[in-house]
């Protein structure tokens, strides 16, 4: 439709706005980066000489090995249990209409609209009664309960996409139930296995407040060793919390490449939708 | 199964009564899950409830009355509205036009996959990142100061404007994508329909699109409110934790984890919740008003 | 209601054309349209025929070529400013306004006295007949409802010009004959010059005075629904038309007319347009126009015959393998043989 000139500064007010968004925010995450590589930065538009010695620093005194390696252990065993768990959970609402079945789908939607720092304390505080927190079993524990709602949420469509009657075509055919599941079911569900899997890793990497109020000294993942860092930023230089934050960037942001492969951005976000 | 005749015909007809109410091996799958969430999320949440009627020393409502008697206790609700509300509002205003203009484009993918980002990265990064980036040595004062815009370096980090930045940033995304779900499911023949009726863009916007999309927008203001409500570590990192930006969720991290007092904690996350649960529901009811019909004109 | 719309003689397409990327939707289409008219585009599903009318309406722009309303050009205006009256495919009803607000939406926008609104859409409701329904919400409306809805959305604001977007496809076949004659109702009753999408021949047929036919984006023929009928200008609307009996042959000059080979036989054919034919051709015979006779020249056997109550309508097989339809009031059962023969000026002979 032709626009007027009302509106054509109108539409360019608004791509301005957006531009305005995504140019802070990519010179934030620019900032990161180039601190963390710079020998010093004080009152320059950039630093001037740089470095990689933020990141031996970083490495060796933030004990990144150890954290790193509790950050994949607790992420892993995430990601696995919450698709043990959830997806035939998935399946079986997909496919079966029972008495209650709404109230079971309300429970599975609660946890992923009620933010985790209302249902974190709580939680966090029945896991220290249990003798789970403070280690990496109380922080995996926490970390399920969004996420094994939101492989349920998730997989659900993808369940009811299978044609029911390939199954029926199954069963009419001889195949038993590890048959059916194996050969039938799993390798047409692996795209949305693999879609949601790769998104509870996204989410779990980045979950803060669970993992915070769950963890100990030993069972910090990296954003909350992180957030420890930049808590207590008058002791360490700030450009080897620059160099921490980045190999967490990294580690995000690889994972949503390849995420991005299966999935579409929105389905990152928008999770549960009325 | 039963060996007598009779005994094997009952048994038969209760597991396939119970088939057909759908209720089967398969259902069975749903379990752990159930289980799972019933265990870790409402258990705990009604043990929490549970245990802020059981406060370290008073009488069952002792918690909940020293929160309301301690200004610097309920302070804490009206500090976290300031934040929330506007940070809500504004993110889901300027959702809005944005929505509205990116749905036609090609670069719809491109700008939701950026939009992504901040949400991938978490809250922690960005106020890391926006420490640096406002500071008073940073990026932007560079440009405020090179432009003319301010004399001295705008005070951007460590109090309240930090804070409602970093909400803007980490919660503008969500409030977009689910904005342009709303916009995207409305029929765009009903806007061609008014045009040829004569209905310039603002009007056009104003008796079609705003009516049909009101109902999804109280749902996005809702969900984006109880997000923004609760923020926790970009008022610490980024705001002043014992002043301008003491939120409600510091005040109930400080009573679990510094003062041990698990009790007061839970009923600190109560109240928490309950002021969330009490918008939602005005924001649900005021839905409720709307047209909540479907927004594509159906054939009959 | 006053059936003397805006003051208007024709509405000119001057080779008008859009393109989406490299896709050429419409290319070179010219068209008048005279006051009162009812103008058919007519053609298969992706002709570009919708492509035409949202260009007319404004909802799309030109790539090139004009549209002039007598003698202002109109291209340059967005659709809000053509006045134009328009019935959508899926109808478009505002689901949150009910009908009085809905068939009202036009004249609130010219922003009307309200005593003026309410009358006008009493008559537009009445046009329609609908005049029961006023305060219910379009989900509340069956599909023909709906339709009536929108029409009389379209005809309230007296626009110079009505546009229809296929707006029958929807409905089912029975209701679908009863808007037909309501439309035909109302444009006799208001003489709105109309332009309707359809890519149904019946009903352009039955509703047009003039049809244009457009296939992959070009005009293939402007006529009479009777000329279109009986003279289709090229093979591709013939085929469109209904002639399925579209066979490549070879033609021989003959006394009067040319002779074609169909099906292994000799028969006698007319040449379409001015070329005489000769050599390698096209062939077109309505099935309705191909006769089991018992001395004809066409040997064929039924492979299938379907019974339609009035007729039988039947696949056959030729001497040389061609494959014919066939519709006849004589009873033609499968594997039966027969002849076949057809009256010259129904054999259609095109030039490629």
């Amino acid at each position: 439709m032709r626009r007027h000139l009302g509106e054509q500064l109108w539409a360019f007010a608004v791509w301005a706005l957006v531009v305005f968004f995504v140019v802070n925010l990519l010179a934030m995450i620019a900032t990161v980066l180039v601190n963390s590589f710079g020998t010093h930065w004080f009152n320059t538009w950039f630093p001037p000489a740089y470095t990689t010695q933020w990141y031996t620093m970083a490495w060796d005194e933030f004990g990144l090995p150890s954290i790193l390696l509790v950050t994949v252990e607790a992420v892993a065993a995430v990601v696995v249990l919450s698709g043990l768990i959830g997806v035939p959970a998935a399946y079986a609402l997909a496919r079966r209409d029972f008495p209650g079945k709404r109230v079971v789908l309300l429970l599975f939607l609660l946890p992923l609209i009620v933010p985790p720092i209302t249902y974190g304390i709580p939680l966090a505080t029945v896991l220290y009664q249990a003798h789970l927190a403070g280690a990496i079993w109380g922080v995996i524990l926490a970390n399920l309960v969004p996420t094994v709602p939101f492989v349920v949420l998730i997989m659900i469509p993808f369940v009811e996409q299978i044609d029911p009657r390939i199954e029926a075509a199954a069963h009419v055919f001889g195949a038993g139930v590890g048959r059916l599941f194996f050969q039938v079911l799993v390798p047409l569900l692996t795209p949305g296995i693999l879609a949601a899997l790769i998104l509870v890793l996204v989410r779990t990497i980045a979950m803060f407040e669970l993992t915070f109020f769950t963890a100990g000294p030993d069972s910090q993942t990296l954003v909350v060793a992180l957030y420890y860092a930049v808590f207590a930023a008058g002791v360490r230089p700030a450009q080897s919390i620059d160099a921490m934050a980045v190999i967490y960037m990294v580690s995000t942001l690889v994972w949503l490449l390849i995420a991005l492969r299966f999935v579409n951005p929105t389905q990152i976000v928008t999770r549960a939708r009325q | 199964m039963s060996i007598a005749l009779r005994g094997t015909n009952t048994t038969i007809s209760v597991r396939r009564r119970l088939k057909e109410r759908g209720l089967d091996g398969v259902t069975l799958l749903v379990l752990p899950g159930v289980i799972f969430v019933l265990a870790l999320f409402v258990y705990p949440f009604l043990y929490g409830l549970f245990l802020s009627f059981k406060p370290l020393k008073g009488g069952t409502l002792a918690n909940y009355v020293t929160f309301f008697s301690q200004p610097f206790l309920y302070d804490t609700i009206w500090t976290t509205l300031v934040i929330a509300v506007p940070v809500t509002i504004l993110n889901v205003v300027l959702s809005i036009p944005v929505a509205l203009r990116v749905r036609r484009m090609k670069w719809q993918r491109l700008l939701t996959t950026i939009l992504v980002i901040p949400i991938t990265l978490g809250t922690v990064l960005i106020a890391d990142g926006l420490l640096t980036y406002l500071g008073p040595a940073g990026w932007l004062n560079r440009i405020l100061l090179g432009l003319g815009l301010t004399n001295s370096p705008v005070r951007l980090i460590h109090n309240y404007w930090g804070v409602m930045l970093s909400l803007v940033i980490s919660g503008f995304p969500f409030t977009f994508l689910l904005t342009l779900s709303y916009v995207t499911g409305i029929d765009p023949s009903l806007e061609n329909a008014g045009a040829m009726l004569g209905a310039r863009a603002r009007t056009r916007f104003a008796r079609i699109l705003l009516p049909l999309l009101l109902p999804g927008l109280t749902i996005t203001l809702a969900l984006s409110f109880v997000q923004a409500f609760s923020v926790f570590p970009s008022a610490i990192l980024l705001g002043e934790p014992s002043g301008s930006t003491r939120v409600i969720s510091i005040a109930a991290y400080t009573a679990a984890f510094e003062q041990f007092d698990y009790s007061m904690a839970s009923a600190i996350a109560m109240i928490m919740a309950a002021v969330q649960i009490l918008i939602v529901v005005a924001l649900l009811a005021m839905r409720g008003v709307f047209f909540r019909g479907p927004v594509s004109t159906g054939k009959g | 209601m006053p059936s003397a719309p805006h003051d208007f003689r024709e509405l000119r397409l001057e080779a008008i054309s859009r393109e989406f990327g490299q896709r050429h939707a419409l290319r070179g289409v010219t068209l008048s349209v005279a006051r009162g008219e009812f103008v058919a585009l007519l053609g298969p599903s992706g002709c570009g025929k919708s492509t035409a009318l949202n260009c007319i309406a404004g909802l799309l722009q030109l790539s090139g070529g004009a549209i002039w309303l007598d003698n202002t050009r109109i291209d340059e205006l967005g659709p809000e400013e053509r006045g134009f009256g328009m019935v959508f495919q899926n109808y478009a009803l505002f689901p949150h306004m009910t009908v009085r607000r809905n068939v009202g939406f036009g004249l609130t926008t010219q922003r009307r006295s309200k005593a003026e609104i309410t009358r006008r859409v009493d008559e537009a409701l009445g046009v329609v007949r609908l005049e029961q329904h006023t305060d219910k919400l379009p989900g509340q409306l069956s599909g023909g409802q709906q339709q009536r809805v929108a029409i009389a959305r379209a005809i309230v604001v007296e626009p110079p010009l009505m546009l229809m977007d296929e707006p029958l496809s929807n409905l089912d076949a029975k209701l679908r004959l009863e808007m037909r004659a309501e439309i035909r109702r109302i444009h006799a009753m208001l003489g709105c010059s109309t332009i309707y999408v359809t890519h149904d021949q019946e009903e352009a047929l039955s509703l047009a005075d003039r049809i244009l036919v457009l296939i992959e984006g070009q005009m293939r023929q402007l006529g009479t629904p009777a000329e279109l009928y009986s003279q289709p200008a090229t093979p591709d609307v013939a085929e469109f038309m209904g002639y399925r009996n579209l066979l490549e042959s070879t033609a021989t000059p003959a006394d009067c007319g040319v002779m074609v080979s169909v099906a292994g036989a000799r028969l006698r054919g007319t040449p379409q347009g001015t070329k005489a034919a000769e050599g390698r051709v096209v062939v077109a015979i309505r099935p309705e126009d191909l006769v089991p006779v018992p001395d004809g020249p066409i040997a064929a056997t039924v492979e299938i015959a379907e019974y339609h109550g009035r007729d039988f309508y039947a696949v056959l097989r030729g001497d040389d393998g061609a494959t014919l339809y066939c519709r006849s009031p004589v009873r033609l059962s499968a594997g039966e043989s027969l002849r076949l023969d057809a009256r010259p000026d129904r054999v259609l002979v095109f030039t490629p």
